[in-house]
């Protein structure tokens, strides 16, 4: 049987919190439902189940590959152009040095920024089930249920202080 | 915090996206106003291209002028964004809510200024072309025989602002998600479509958000010792410089990196008066805001003050021919020592005094003075490093020569300032300039408790 949104709107989070404290009581699992809200709350504010990701290892990888990249391009463009200055070293460390960190520096950056936009799961083509009421204040819980479940989830948001249920049409 | 009252996120939203989803009367007049100052600015670039470097002030000796002095005092203030942001996020101050973004984007728009500078300085500014081989990836031009020289100092200083401006972007553009996702459903039609797909079909599910919030304070803690390193690297462009030997000063770097931070932060603090002006962000921009960065400000100047007595105590104590002409000029010889005691004046005796009052602090007509004062101090002071010493009596006498802007030059930098401005109003009239999630977070972890008969706020005092 094909599985269905369902998105229970609240006004008050402790009602948002009962609600799921309702639907693991009913035996829904917490990889079915989800909370939207239009701010961070605090971790584990709703209840929900405890998100794990990879990000640090994303600004990590960069920097090798930034480390590497700039390493390769000072040394090889002193290399390509061995002009002997004030009578230093064709391959100077301090400038490299300066030039390799910035390059270890943005690589960094712009990995950790794949990383949060990937770990974020986004970006998502499809939004799936949705009400702009969340970004008014009002606090989401959408849960993806079997299609016979959806009566069941339905009073269960609606019992917990849900002020509206919406479906996909 | 202490001060302000409880706001909804229907008001939150309402306010702050006031200035995107309504036109104010003003905006098109300032657009035009500014657009035209800019413009002006353009045309007298182009004429300096089509006549030459010649339609400038600059002559042997001086060759570093108005547009140096500009480059580093945009770079300058450009240090705010990550002051405020970074550190201010780093350490959990609540006060910083209402003021990142402004600084992130202040960061973002002064950095392409000041990268201008350099492009009109050259006079033949179609050379960039030769130059952008510091951004990574894109191949040296090696066919034509053209080799950057990694050794000079003039080479690390794009590498380091290029890493800084592309951050400064991507940081300000990840912190942007959440609140497009805001624009995206109260808009329709085009803008619509634009915002929504700038979201990325963001949701606000804990994942997100858990994942925005460490955003923040990684990007923070990765962007801080670029940061650090960009000032310290354009301080180099001086310190480093073979020929001038009065700007071998091996405190520049930290001298520079703590003066961007005060002018930086004092421009920070203006810009936030002036948007609580025109925007009404009364609830938002509160003069407890205000008042924590004037007592922020007040450690900054003085460690900046420290710096700038050092420089000139090693300056004497050295005894160095150079060094000694150079302050010879700058105590003694007017119109330089009058310009001295202006800018120091400007950039640490008066504003000091006048953030030392808290009443002072909290008077925003008193703190935008303060505040234009420390910018005026600090262009002062940049100003006063590059010109006098390369303005002290040379070697040769057919090369002694003083330094006067020209009206092409002073159009120029005007226009820069107009510039910042209108990207700023422009910025402001399609995203918003006060981070809408960062001041919901605020107003949930905002709890009271009772303590006997009184009901007060469970948070620390930060005032």
């Amino acid at each position: 049987m094909a599985r269905r949104p369902i998105l229970g709107l609240f006004e008050d989070a402790d009602y948002a919190a009962e609600a799921g404290d309702a639907l693991k009581a009913a035996d829904i699992s917490e990889e079915d439902y989800d909370f939207l809200t239009d701010a961070p709350y605090p971790e584990g504010a709703f209840g929900e189940r405890e998100e794990r990701h990879r990000l640090y290892v994303f600004p990590l990888v960069g920097a090798l590959i930034g480390l590497t990249i700039g390493i390769l391009m000072t040394s090889m463009t002193q290399m390509a152009y061995p002009m002997v200055q004030g009578g230093k070293p064709i391959m100077g460390l301090p400038p490299m040095a300066v030039v390799t960190y910035e390059s270890t520096m943005l690589t960094a950056i712009v990995f950790t920024i794949i990383g949060i936009v990937f770990e974020s799961r986004l970006p998502k083509t499809k939004k799936g089930l949705y009400d702009t009421r969340i970004t008014e204040g009002y606090i989401g819980v959408l849960v993806n249920v079997e299609e016979d479940q959806l009566s069941r989830v339905n009073s269960i948001l609606t019992q917990a202080g849900a002020i509206d249920v919406v479906r996909e049409s | 915090m202490q001060e302000g009252r409880v706001l909804p996120a229907s008001v939150v939203n309402r306010d702050l996206l006031s200035s995107i989803l309504t036109s104010p009367r003003w905006f098109w007049f300032a657009l035009l106003v500014l657009g035209l100052i800019v413009l002006g600015g353009f045309s007298a670039a182009g004429l300096m291209v089509n006549k030459g470097l010649g339609v400038t002030g600059l002559n042997r000796p001086v060759m570093w002028g108005f547009f140096i002095v500009n480059f580093v005092f945009w770079i300058g203030i450009s240090h705010a964004g990550v002051m405020l942001s970074a550190i201010l996020r780093l350490s959990k101050a609540e006060w910083r809510r209402p003021a990142t973004r402004a600084a992130e984007v202040l960061t973002v728009f002064s950095l392409m200024t000041a990268m201008l500078m350099p492009l009109i300085h050259t006079g033949r500014p179609w050379r960039l072309v030769y130059w952008i081989y510091t951004i990574p990836f894109i191949p040296y031009d090696f066919a034509r025989g053209i080799w950057p020289n990694i050794r000079s100092p003039l080479v690390w200083d794009p590498s380091a602002v290029y890493t800084y401006l592309t951050s400064s972007i991507l940081f300000v553009l990840v912190a942007l998600i959440p609140d497009m996702a805001v624009l995206r459903d109260r808009t329709t039609g085009i803008p619509h479509k634009i915002y929504a797909a700038m979201s990325m079909g963001w949701q606000g599910n804990p994942r997100q958000w858990k994942l925005q919030i460490i955003a923040g304070v990684l990007l923070s803690a990765l962007i801080l010792p670029v940061f650090v390193s960009v000032h310290s690297i354009v301080s180099w462009d001086f310190g480093m410089a073979v020929a001038v030997k009065s700007w071998h000063s091996t405190i520049f770097a930290p001298y520079f990196v703590v003066g961007a931070v005060h002018s930086g932060v004092s421009a920070v603090a203006f810009v936030m008066i002036i948007l609580r002006w025109i925007y009404g962000w009364q609830d938002y921009i509160r003069h407890e805001h205000i008042d924590a960065l004037g007592r922020l400000l007040i450690v900054v100047a003085t460690g900046w003050f420290y710096f700038f007595v050092m420089e000139v105590i090693f300056g004497f104590y050295g005894r160095e021919a150079d060094e000694i002409a150079v302050r010879e000029l700058q105590f003694t010889k007017p119109p330089w020592n009058l310009w001295f005691m202006f800018f120091t004046g400007l950039t640490y005796f008066l504003p000091v005094a006048m953030w030392l009052a808290s009443s002072w602090r909290r008077n925003l007509w008193l703190m935008s003075i303060a505040c234009i004062s420390v910018n005026i101090g600090m262009w002062l002071e940049r100003f006063l490093i590059i010109v006098p010493g390369l303005a002290q009596k040379q070697l040769f006498t057919f090369s002694w020569y003083t330094y006067a802007p020209s009206a092409v030059e002073i159009t120029i930098i005007g226009a820069t300032f107009a510039l910042v401005a209108m990207l700023m109003i422009l910025f402001a009239r399609v995203l918003p300039l006060i981070p809408l999630y960062d001041i919901k977070e605020g107003e949930i972890l905002k709890t009271e408790i009772r303590i006997g008969r009184r009901i007060v706020p469970a948070t620390f005092r930060e005032d």
